[in-house]
């Protein structure tokens, strides 16, 4: 048992630091790191950054080669991550495309739309949205109503997409629609790809608690989509749909923002009650089960990381991290808050002041707890597919779509 | 990275699970809770033919001289089986002091009879309902014997002989006392976990032998015998995950399996989660102690409390699950809930080692 890399491992390390090194600005200290003033420059130096990592061959490292990417292993896109939080650089806004509509396209587009739409989403020239989520189907995401009728060789598209990030500055997004209303749920559906310009596309920002908004809802009125931006079979909607949300899974990792290091110093350095908070006893009580889930979620990571390294699949524990830390930092925000005593409740707008990171968690962690499967969904999953238990019994099942019982919510 | 067991001790690990179910080591447990017995005399034999006692003990002294990832492994599956044997208080604390605390001479004499299974060692700390400290320790020692008591002493009544805290001119340290040596009286204790014997000891001018120790190496003593402690607390709570989902699928109730419902799934999902984030903590204890890391007592204390709050968590949620059969003396579920208060009561409560870990973090300032 140990912590070192292999001389494989080692090698690589080295070279992707030495190209970070080279293009990139060491990070001064844990809490130094890339900020942009606003969306636009961010979104600017992002494109900048994504075009110097593909010159550099160090785009997208776990697409094919033929596409801009570097076709590196599992354990050496950990290494990457590992070396690239060592610098201040740009990122965001790619992810998504990168991440889920590139596999999907990889996987049902037809050659001359790969060789199209492939490159440029490796070097950041074009970024990619996902809509799926709809205002009546969120946990049950296969219960979208947008409608999709052939005619021709031409789809038209009416509905509404909700949640999307990053909706308003794509260029392309991918989209999954109802196309037999008549048919069961999981059946009907067929999936597309659809440029974000086209007429009938309105795109809303929601408002979040927190009073950013990272999300819009999307309109689609009459939208036209060739035939050709169908991706798989008509009706196979569903299966297409399992590609991106198994990889989105993966990609909702760790949550951002204070953590136990952050509690432990504040606790060391305010006073509660005339005394240093860490001297608390009910304050070190929460510490400590905060450092024992943080611990547990690293040392998980390591086990993901051996099982990477060997070339074999992760165990079932990486099902746990978002889950885990989502709480984690609900939990957090609100101690970092009330060490502040009744004060806590004053909104600070000073940039790098402590108390905006709890406050900031205080609205994050209570979104996290339900992006890319709330935590409720995340159980189901560890119980159906990690223990094995069965699917809970559903009113809709084998019912035409258009005759599933609906809320008012 | 390597942060795995290798494929030997993933063997070693299937061996004794293999070996424990074959000895139907948890009705074993049950005879022990029920009848008159300490401790299981003949799975207590069959453990120590497996060699399973002398695991840690170096070569030199008649022991296998393997590393500590082998202990852990083998106590996760002793914990994960409810074995009713004095394999904790004899290798985890007796043969840890002794080979870390004793000079050549009491290693000669005792550690071969330790791996040999010829004695078993016991470890008396506590003396009152209140946590054992540099300051509060009763139990003293002068010109070569020591006098006080020790109350809850985990297979007092079976040991051979006691690792005994007591206080010194300088210091609380550790003293080595043959079971017996005159001065020593035995009354067993009645316990939550009668699987497992307990006594209370009495020394008065008992002979004793002086290990090389202080405090802080009874700490140390207490924090290797944590990761060990906390694999067999994994196993257990492992063993009641699988309890509960076993009985969950094959339980109908309102014409379904029970464990088609979310407020089963859920609960079960929360136990996994408790496992899986003790058992990635147990392995940071396990590297800590078979490096002799200096982070060994952040690790001891983290593995610790994460384990026992998993224990906890399965144990209580599988009696929960099973309903009212759950409760009852016939299935199984109140001997691990019984186990359970038992390995976390042993070496000390949740809140010391809670406190331990805050406190290790204070002096490290590591994260």
């Amino acid at each position: 048992m140990d912590f070192n890399d292999t001389p494989e491992e080692a090698n690589f390390r080295k070279e992707a630091f030495e190209w970070l090194r080279d293009n990139a600005e060491l990070k001064e200290g844990p809490k130094d790191g890339w900020r942009a003033a606003s969306e636009e420059e961010g979104l600017k130096q992002v494109k900048v950054w994504q075009k110097k990592l593909h010159d550099g061959g160090w785009a997208c490292l776990h697409w094919p080669k033929m596409f801009g990417g570097r076709e590196s292993t599992p354990i050496e896109r950990v290494i990457w991550g590992q070396e690239v939080s060592k610098f201040k650089v740009p990122g965001g806004y790619l992810e998504i495309g990168q991440g889920m509509a590139g596999p999907v396209m990889m996987m049902y587009a037809t050659e001359e739309q790969k060789e199209r739409y492939l490159p440029p989403m490796s070097t950041g020239e074009e970024i990619w949205c996902q809509l799926f989520s709809e205002p009546a189907a969120g946990s049950d995401v296969a219960g979208i109503k947008t409608k999709a009728e052939l005619d021709g060789d031409t789809w038209t598209v009416n509905g509404q997409k909700v949640w999307t990030s990053g909706a308003h500055f794509s260029d392309y997004g991918i989209l999954v629609t109802r196309s037999d209303p008549s048919a069961p749920k999981h059946k009907g559906l067929t999936f597309f790809f659809v440029d974000m310009k086209s007429p009938g596309i309105e795109v809303k920002p929601i408002k979040q608690i927190s009073g950013g908004a990272n999300f819009n809802e999307v309109y689609f009125t009459d939208v036209k989509i060739p035939d050709s931006q169908r991706l798989g079979a008509v009706g196979d909607g569903w299966k297409v749909s399992l590609t991106t949300l198994m990889n989105e899974r993966l990609a909702v990792g760790d949550a951002s923002g204070p953590d136990f290091q952050e509690a432990f110093s504040l606790a060391r350095g305010q006073d509660l009650n005339g005394k240093l908070a860490i001297e608390n006893d009910a304050v070190r009580d929460k510490l400590a089960d905060w450092y024992c889930q943080q611990s547990g979620l690293k040392f998980a990571k390591y086990r993901n990381i051996s099982a990477l390294s060997r070339g074999e699949t992760p165990g079932p524990q990486s099902s746990i991290t978002k889950i885990v830390s989502a709480n984690k930092l609900q939990e957090i925000a609100n101690f970092g808050l009330d060490m502040l005593d009744s004060a806590g409740i004053l909104r600070t707008d000073e940039e790098g002041a402590e108390q905006s990171m709890y406050q900031y968690g205080f609205y994050g962690s209570a979104g996290l707890r339900i992006a890319g499967g709330t935590d409720e969904i995340l159980k189901n999953i560890i119980s159906e597919q990690v223990l094995g238990m069965p699917q809970d019994m559903r009113a809709d099942k084998g019912l035409p779509f258009n005759e599933i019982p609906t809320g008012n919510k | 990275m390597n942060f795995e067991f290798s494929a030997d001790q993933m063997q070693l690990k299937d061996i004794a699970r293999k070996f424990l179910e074959k000895e139907e080591s948890v009705k074993r447990a049950r005879n022990v809770l029920e009848g008159e017995a300490s401790y299981d005399e003949d799975l207590w034999s069959k453990i120590i033919e497996m060699g399973f006692t002398a695991t840690s003990i170096p070569e030199e002294y008649g022991g296998l001289g393997l590393g500590y990832l082998e202990l852990c492994v083998i106590a996760e599956e002793l914990g994960r089986s409810l074995a009713p044997t004095p394999f904790s208080s004899s290798v985890y604390l007796a043969s840890e002091a002794v080979i870390n605390f004793g000079d050549d001479s009491t290693k000669q004499v005792y550690l071969p009879a330790l791996a040999a299974g010829e004695k078993i060692g016991a470890f008396a700390h506590t003396e009152s309902n209140t946590s054992p400290t540099e300051s509060n320790i009763e139990c003293s020692f002068s010109d070569g014997s020591l006098s006080g008591t020790k109350i809850a002493v985990v297979d007092g009544d079976i040991a051979g002989f006691y690792i005994v805290t007591a206080k010194n001119d300088s210091s609380v340290g550790l003293y080595l006392v043959d079971a017996s040596s005159d001065g020593v009286s035995i009354t067993a204790q009645p316990t939550l976990d009668p699987s497992r014997s307990h006594a209370a000891i009495t020394f008065s001018q008992a002979k004793a032998t002086e290990l090389k120790s202080d405090w802080s190496d009874v700490l140390n003593l207490l924090d290797r015998a944590a990761v060990l402690f906390s694999f067999e607390q994994l196993g257990g709570a492992e063993a009641c995950m699988d309890m509960a989902k076993e009985y969950a699928m094959g339980r109908y109730a309102f014409g379904r399996s029970i464990a088609s419902f979310q407020a089963i799934k859920h609960k079960l999902a929360d136990m996994f989660i408790a496992v899986e984030l003790a058992r990635s903590n147990c392995y940071y204890g396990a590297w800590a102690l078979s490096t002799d890391a200096p982070e060994l007592p952040t690790a001891a204390a983290t593995c610790r409390v994460s384990a026992s709050q998993a224990y906890h968590e399965c144990s209580k949620e599988n009696i929960q699950t099973h309903g009212g059969m759950g409760f009852t003396w016939e299935f199984d579920c109140h001997l691990y809930y019984r186990r359970c208060r038992q390995l976390a009561a042993n070496i000390g409560s949740q809140a010391i080692w809670k406190d331990k870990l805050i406190s290790s973090l204070e002096r490290a300032n590591q994260i």
